[in-house]
């Protein structure tokens, strides 16, 4: 080192997370005598503006040339301290930071003399890094104009129609062949008995109308690449075997098509043709022929269906599709729990038990049976239905994948069927089988003391076993009614299973792609579960709706609309910088061996001919910090900068120095 | 001595993954022992063999290397490179003399704090009855033996 270092240390009581188990005056001292250390100061809250300014001053007055912070997580507040550093005139990357609450105080709460003894520990070996550390200069890369949405149910839609109406080209993508999701398999939606397809269709043309969204329906994403500001993105285009240009949406194919298959957007319950629309409302508008159950008849080819417009072809491709983004949001919602793995309910051996979902479009005047509420046994209508919550939610049973969390929809899409039965058919008991019933948003609780008024019967009480009558189809629900403490038995005409929201297995893929992380449900990983609850770990990367966990309609619309307002800040700014932490070769040193070009994940390494002789290069741009060729290469001639073996090493020195 | 043995660990830990994990063991206040001192790395790609082998010649009692799963690598397969590393380096290090349990790499999640604490908790179990780097105790036994080789 040509300058000498002059490195100041500061120590945070975090009030008393930290100084409440050791003693950060005597951790001052300590550092104080470490080498390079050339000044050391405690203080109560170091990230307090007046923490800040205190290491500000400190950088000036002593003369200091790098910084180390005791504190927090470099996860939680590195880049404050970083800022700090940069304010007082040393470069931020000249900065380490000492972790010695989420891993130290706060896990060895009843052992704080070696907890103190590690504090010392960890300090030195930071402060040792610190004397390591190399000025680097942060790069700022232009950012795209654009946003990718993956998932257009209605966060999806909330979060492309902000974007777009911010003057933001997006980019939308479903899987299905009509964007709605799952709200636009609803009927009513609680506590307000708003007409889901009321609310939801005019966003749904606004979509494809808006002419800042590009809407890719029947669309897959395929690959993702690049960084904040510069993915790229591929996109697979299915073939609906129909050329959405010329398609006018009449309908002619779907009469002649003489294939019938259960519709999936009913969930099996009535039938649908080869050539279809999941439902009539659809956006776009344009059919799709599912090659899976077409026969090839042609009939929807002849004269009197298609022939004119000839929108059909059976042998038009999938279509790769690559667009640039600077900023993603991910949108994939949410599956329904298998509630047949729970048999003691008899879902699917039972024709009178059927799911939450399964009410939803029986009750709905655009499903089925036309709005009217049937038994499957027998077409009657029933005088009492039971409805059972929690199925599969606050249940610690994993062998049946059942789920600890509260999918936090159940007891009030329960109650608002509760209210529709009594309204549509008077007369109807509905019986809610409940452990408590969470009605915990704006006028939740006030539907819930309606539903109770109207006559809507509460048993507190799991359900523990169904049984059904061979004869008349009519089920038994056994239940303990833990308020009387007595078990009852009760016959009813049918039962619904308000199964549990579960993380959707399509998000996995996209989950991978994006190099996100799941919380313990299963859902994805946010950045912040309190402050951040929209973002996720991979810079320009954002979250909404139930992709992230379950909740409830206008929770996901404010998140959705969160998630944009985030994933447009980078773009408005126009530029996004980018941590210098990228591998470079020391070209004199390296042998040519090539063994780095294998191991990148990027394709950010090359090997290339310099004056006579072969190289590796590291492309910076395509580089993401891994140091995965810095730790292989045999002549140690790649240099992954901020994570040096120089700056590595000296650690592993100074954690020996302890004992 | 009558002091009971306490290991020093060296751990090194992926930001994304373990990092992230071992800090919400923190925020949920879950107790742990105190022997691990942790080096914060990008990824457990960046593990160089030579850390490991530092570390032990330096005087570890034990290397501690964890990262995410296979699968949820933040820069795709790091995990699968320093999985292959580590187990070449175990049966490098038994070469040296050094029991390869010495030696350990899990994956944890940044949603795992809990494995972080038991994970912990269970290396200073196996270092304990390991007993400290052999290196330490050459000057109590008196000599170096397979560690300090005069041949190489």
């Amino acid at each position: 080192m040509d300058e000498e270092k002059r490195i100041g240390v500061f120590i945070c009581h975090c009030g008393t997370n930290i100084a409440g188990v050791i003693d950060v005056k005597a951790l001052a001292e300590y550092a104080k005598t470490l080498p390079n250390v050339a000044y050391a100061e405690d203080y109560t809250y170091v990230c307090s503006t007046p923490g800040q300014t205190m290491i500000r001053d400190a950088i000036k007055e002593h003369n200091l040339n790098g910084t180390v912070v005791a504190a927090c997580s470099p996860r939680l507040h590195e880049p404050t301290f970083r800022k700090a550093t940069e304010e007082g005139g040393v470069n931020q990357f000249l900065f380490s930071m000492a972790n010695i609450r989420e891993q130290n105080t706060w896990v060895h709460m009843e052992e704080p003399e070696k907890a103190m003894q590690k504090a010392k520990d960890v300090v030195r070996m930071e402060v040792a890094r610190a004397s390591m550390l190399e000025p680097l200069t942060a790069k700022t890369v232009p950012v795209e104009k654009a946003a990718l949405v993956i998932g257009a149910g209605i966060a999806g839609i909330q979060a492309s129609l902000e974007l777009a109406d911010a003057g933001i080209k997006t980019y939308l993508v479903e899987k299905e062949p009509s964007i709605g999701g799952m709200m636009s398999r609803l009927d009513k939606t609680f506590p307000t008995l708003d007409c889901s397809q009321c609310i939801l269709t005019p966003k749904m043309v606004d979509v494809e109308r808006n002419p800042n969204i590009e809407l890719m329906t029947y669309s897959e994403v395929e690959d993702v690449s690049g960084y904040i500001g510069n993915f790229d993105v591929t996109i697979r285009q299915k073939s609906r075997y129909v050329y959405e240009d010329k398609c006018n949406g009449c309908g002619k194919c779907q009469e002649v098509c003489p294939v019938s298959r259960p519709n999936e957007f009913d969930l099996g319950l009535q039938p649908r043709k080869a050539a279809y629309v999941p439902f009539p409302q659809a956006v776009p508008l344009k059919f799709t022929i599912d090659m899976d159950s077409c026969i090839k008849c042609d009939l929807c080819k002849t004269e009197e269906a298609c022939g004119d417009l000839e929108a059909i072809d059976f042998d038009k491709p999938d279509e790769l599709v690559t667009v640039k983004v600077g900023t993603i949001i991910v949108a994939t919602g949410f599956d329904m729990y298998d509630v047949e793995r729970k048999e003691e309910w008899g879902y699917k051996v039972f024709d009178n038990v059927v799911t939450g979902l399964e009410m939803e479009r029986l009750i709905s005047a655009s499903g089925p049976t036309g709005g009217n509420v049937v038994r499957p046994s027998d077409g009657q209508k029933p005088k009492s239905v039971g409805f059972v919550l929690c199925a599969g939610s606050r249940d610690q049973d994993e062998e049946d994948g059942a789920k600890p969390y509260c999918s936090r929809v159940c007891c009030m899409y329960s109650l608002k069927h509760a209210h529709q039965l009594m309204e549509k058919m008077p007369g109807c008991v509905p019986y809610l089988f409940y452990m408590d019933i969470r009605s915990f948003g704006k006028a939740y609780e006030e539907f819930y003391y309606r539903i109770q008024k109207e006559g809507g019967k509460f048993i507190r009480g799991r359900v523990a076993r169904i049984d059904e009558d061979p004869v008349t189809k009519n089920l038994t629900v056994t239940a303990e009614d833990t308020l009387l403490g007595q078990v009852v038995e009760m016959e009813l005409d049918m039962v619904v299973l308000a199964n549990a929201v579960v993380p959707a297995e399509s998000t996995q893929k996209i989950k991978t792609l994006l190099t996100l992380s799941n919380s313990p449900d299963g859902f994805l990983l946010e950045a912040h579960p309190k402050l951040n609850p929209m973002s996720t770990t991979t810079d320009g990367v954002f979250l909404a709706g139930m992709c992230q966990g379950p909740r409830d309609i206008p929770d996901v619309v404010s998140h959705a609309a969160a998630a944009a307002a985030a994933a447009s800040i980078p773009i408005h700014r126009g530029s996004v910088t980018l941590e210098p932490i990228f591998a470079i070769v020391d070209q004199e040193h390296c042998g040519g061996c090539a063994t780095c070009i294998g191991l990148c994940p990027y394709g950010a390494t090359e090997l290339n001919e310099v004056d006579g002789k072969l190289v590796a290069s590291v492309n910076e741009a395509k580089c993401k910090g891994c140091g995965t060729c810095g730790s292989a290469c045999p002549s140690g001639a790649i240099k992954m900068q901020h994570f040096t073996n120089e700056q590595i090493m000296s650690e592993i020195e100074a954690f020996a120095q302890g004992w | 001595m009558a002091e009971e043995f306490e290991p020093n660990i060296l751990g090194i830990l992926c930001n994304w993954c373990t990092y992230a994990g071992a800090d919400l063991a923190g925020t949920s206040r879950m107790q742990y022992p105190t022997n691990v001192r942790v080096i914060r790395i990008m990824c457990t790609g960046r593990l160089d063999p030579a850390f490991v082998l530092k570390a032990l010649s330096v005087g570890a009692d034990g290397v501690l290397v964890s990262g995410c799963h296979i699968g949820d690598c933040h820069y795709l397969a790091g995990n699968f490179k320093s999985r292959r590393r580590v187990a070449l380096l175990r049966k490098l290090i038994e070469e040296y003399g050094y029991d390869r349990e010495r030696l350990r790499m899990t994956m944890i999640s940044a949603s795992e704090g809990a494995i972080w604490a038991d994970v912990v908790q269970d290396m200073v179990n196996t270092i304990k009855k390991l007993g400290p780097n052999p290196l330490k105790q050459v000057g109590a036994a008196g000599q170096a033996g397979v560690v300090a080789d005069d041949e190489f």
